[in-house]
């Protein structure tokens, strides 16, 4: 399978007072086309921020040292350096090629608007020449076969309109539309672009298996429970039909029978639309649900990558046997890792891991472990193998 | 429409909000129908603002027939003033908090969203015109720019953006932080469009709350400048120019402390309604924005 996101020696660092945060420490990772990638890891090992920085949207004090993520797009074929994109082109493609699912679904919908303009608001973003097409083919409807009351009157309008949204549909950016949709007012006169997108909102909420589409697009956030808004976040996310979907622990706020049809719904995504899933997670009963393969990581540096088989039934590197010895059991005493997660101010030298390791040797302390590929589909970072 | 229902009914239920709607309604009125309810003489025609006058004499004279509320210091017809004053009070308010708040949201949106270099500057040039005493600062301003109407709106609004900026900067900087402001540049929104569409609309209730309570205050503030004679021109309609007139005649002569009564008190009501009712106006805004009332 050929690769989506290449990315490599990923370096993010916070600059605080206290000092800095290697947040993320030389991370090599792939992500492959039509692939769930699990990234798992404790509380403040760096998996958000992975997600955040292929995004570019790592938060201040943050910023991305040094590195590469090459985006393989895979409609057209060619290769982007995402850190090296300017500002412009690194948003035509945020919730266009790449977009991203937040942890709580409350609080990533605006408040003030409802489900159905925060939904159109991508399209109006990202697919305005569709937008613009779309209009055209139903004013030209009108011309042909509006024969209605006053339809004498409203036809140099129409003819106008149909002018004006067959230049938006060849240029989004030409000179007349982008001026008429600035200035207020005459902006109304686009409406049809906004009814075009509410449309396609109301297909994209149904797709994902929302009820009574139509009512909830008219909804404020508040007025749903929280299943149904992380389904419109996904719709949201979903709108632009992206090639990588980010999802940042879309299930950890919803309980556990709406978890199990949010996963139900990431699968049939993936295999309908053949994206890719960034599926960001501390559960690893979800990531063994959902995953193709799982990506370990440790105070900001990659443990072990392998398939979610092999994660489950070969595990490797300590850190990653200790954490499925953690996951919860009837019958079976709670297994802890002992000591606490490595300080991020003044990380420990040499693995990362090793104060907490039960084999570690002098080696670990001293010189930091490669990943390496120790079968098919199974790095790990670890001198033991 | 539940929305407006609500807000009719907000407005409506509490009795003080009530009262400062009437006030002001009946403010409008008397501004709008200034020329009916006050017409200005043949001779004044072209110059309806100034208070017609009858005589040069300095005593105030009672109200009578030809002068309902009487006249004051240089025979100024005070009914005539306080009636014409209504719109230069909505003027000065009006257009001073105007400019204000969109000054106010204009750099306080970014300083607050963009932070750091742009809002360490921002912050410091708000903090240069807060170190200033406010009416000291209006008062120097006018005298520099020679008093006129147009001159005390410059000098107010001078003085009061910087509130504006902190206010709406504080709030931008909370809204900032939430996660669907992350999720809309995830969205590949730019940042006038983030700040436009997505921090202003949750973070501008305390500032227009603020400003209809500060509707009042500029007023106040003004008729203040006029009284210490840095307003309008002489004869001018104008509240603060009316108790500036009137500043001789606040006590009157030994024996009849009271005998100019009218020179001072009829304006100065005016202007304690006019401020009252944009109070109460404020505290009802405050009910209706508060979203923890429940909507239903």
């Amino acid at each position: 399978m050929k690769d989506l996101i290449r990315i490599r020696d990923l370096s993010v660092r916070f600059y605080t007072y206290e000092g800095v945060v290697h947040a993320i420490d030389d991370l090599d990772l792939d992500i492959r086309q039509g692939e769930t990638l699990g990234i798992v890891g404790e509380t403040g090992s760096g998996k958000s921020m992975t997600a955040l920085a292929i995004l570019r949207l790592v938060p201040y004090p943050g910023k991305i040292e040094s590195g590469s993520i090459v985006f393989c797009d895979r409609d057209s074929g060619g290769e982007v350096e995402l850190l090296k994109l300017r500002e412009d082109r690194m948003r035509a493609i945020r919730g266009n090629k790449i977009s991203m699912v937040f942890q709580e679904p409350g609080a990533a919908l605006n408040p003030v608007y409802t489900i159905g303009d925060q939904i159109s608001e991508v399209f109006l973003l990202h697919r305005r020449q569709e937008l613009g097409r779309r209009a055209r083919e139903r004013v030209d409807n009108l011309l042909n076969d509006g024969n209605g009351f006053g339809a004498g009157l409203k036809r140099p309008f129409w003819h106008w309109q149909s002018r004006i949204y067959d230049k938006i549909a060849e240029e989004p950016h030409a000179l007349e539309p982008r001026l008429l949709s600035h200035i207020p007012l005459f902006r109304r006169l686009l409406w049809r672009l906004k009814d075009e997108a509410s449309l396609l909102t109301v297909d994209m909420l149904k797709d994902v298996e929302i009820p009574d589409a139509a009512r909830v697009a008219a909804e404020y956030p508040h007025e749903l429970s929280g299943g149904m808004k992380q389904r419109a976040v996904i719709a949201m996310a979903l709108a632009c039909s992206p090639e990588l979907l980010i999802a940042d622990e879309p299930t950890t706020s919803l309980d556990v029978t709406i978890q199990a049809q949010m996963l139900e719904l990431f699968r049939r995504i993936k295999a309908d639309k053949g994206a890719s899933v960034l599926f960001v997670t501390h559960n690893l009963g979800v990531a063994s649900e959902v995953c193709d393969r799982v990506a370990v990581m440790y105070a900001g540096r990659l443990c072990e990558v392998c398939t979610v088989e092999e994660l489950f039934l070969h595990p490797l590197h300590p850190y990653t046997r200790a954490l499925l010895d953690a996951v919860p059991m009837p019958g079976k005493e709670l297994q802890t890792i002992p000591g606490a997660l490595a300080d991020a101010l003044n990380p420990p030298p040499g693995c990362r891991f090793h104060p907490r390791c039960p084999s570690a040797t002098p080696l670990c302390q001293q010189e930091r472990p490669k990943l390496k590929a120790v079968a098919k589909d199974h790095m790990v970072a670890c001198y033991l193998f | 429409m539940t929305d407006w229902k609500f807000t009719a009914r907000q407005l409506v239920r509490n009795p003080l909000s009530l009262l400062g709607i009437i006030i002001i309604v009946i403010f409008v009125f008397i501004a709008i129908f200034a020329p009916l309810i006050a017409p200005t003489p043949e001779s004044h025609q072209q110059r309806p603002y100034m208070i017609p006058r009858d005589g040069y004499r300095a005593q105030p004279e009672p109200p009578s027939e030809d002068h309902i509320f009487g006249t004051t210091q240089g025979q100024y017809d005070i009914f005539y003033g306080v009636i014409w004053g209504t719109r230069s009070a909505f003027r000065v308010g009006l257009v001073v908090i105007g400019i204000v708040v969109v000054i106010g949201i204009l750099l306080g949106s970014l300083a607050g969203y963009f932070g750091g270099i742009v809002d360490e500057i921002i912050m410091r040039i708000t903090d240069v015109f807060l170190a200033f005493p406010a009416l000291i600062l209006a008062m120097a301003i006018v005298a520099a720019l020679g008093p006129s109407l147009n001159t005390v709106i410059i000098a107010l609004t001078v003085v009061s953006w910087p509130s504006y900026a902190r206010l709406i900067r504080g709030d931008i900087l909370q809204v900032r932080e939430e996660d669907y402001i992350e999720a809309s540049r995830g969205l590949g929104a730019s940042s006038a469009r983030v700040i436009l569409r997505h921090a202003l609309p949750n973070a501008i209730y305390p500032t227009l709350i603020m400003a209809s309570l500060d509707i009042g205050a500029v007023v106040l503030s003004a008729a203040a400048l006029s009284f210490l004679g840095l307003g309008a021109p002489e004869g001018y309609a104008d509240w603060g120019q009316l108790t500036s007139f009137a500043r001789n005649w606040i006590v009157g002569p030994p024996g009849d402390p009271l005998k100019y009564w009218y020179a001072v008190t009829i304006p100065g009501l005016f202007i304690l309604f006019f401020v009252l009712g944009w109070n109460l106006l404020g505290d009802a805004f405050r009910d209706i924005f508060d979203p923890r009332l429940a909507r239903r």
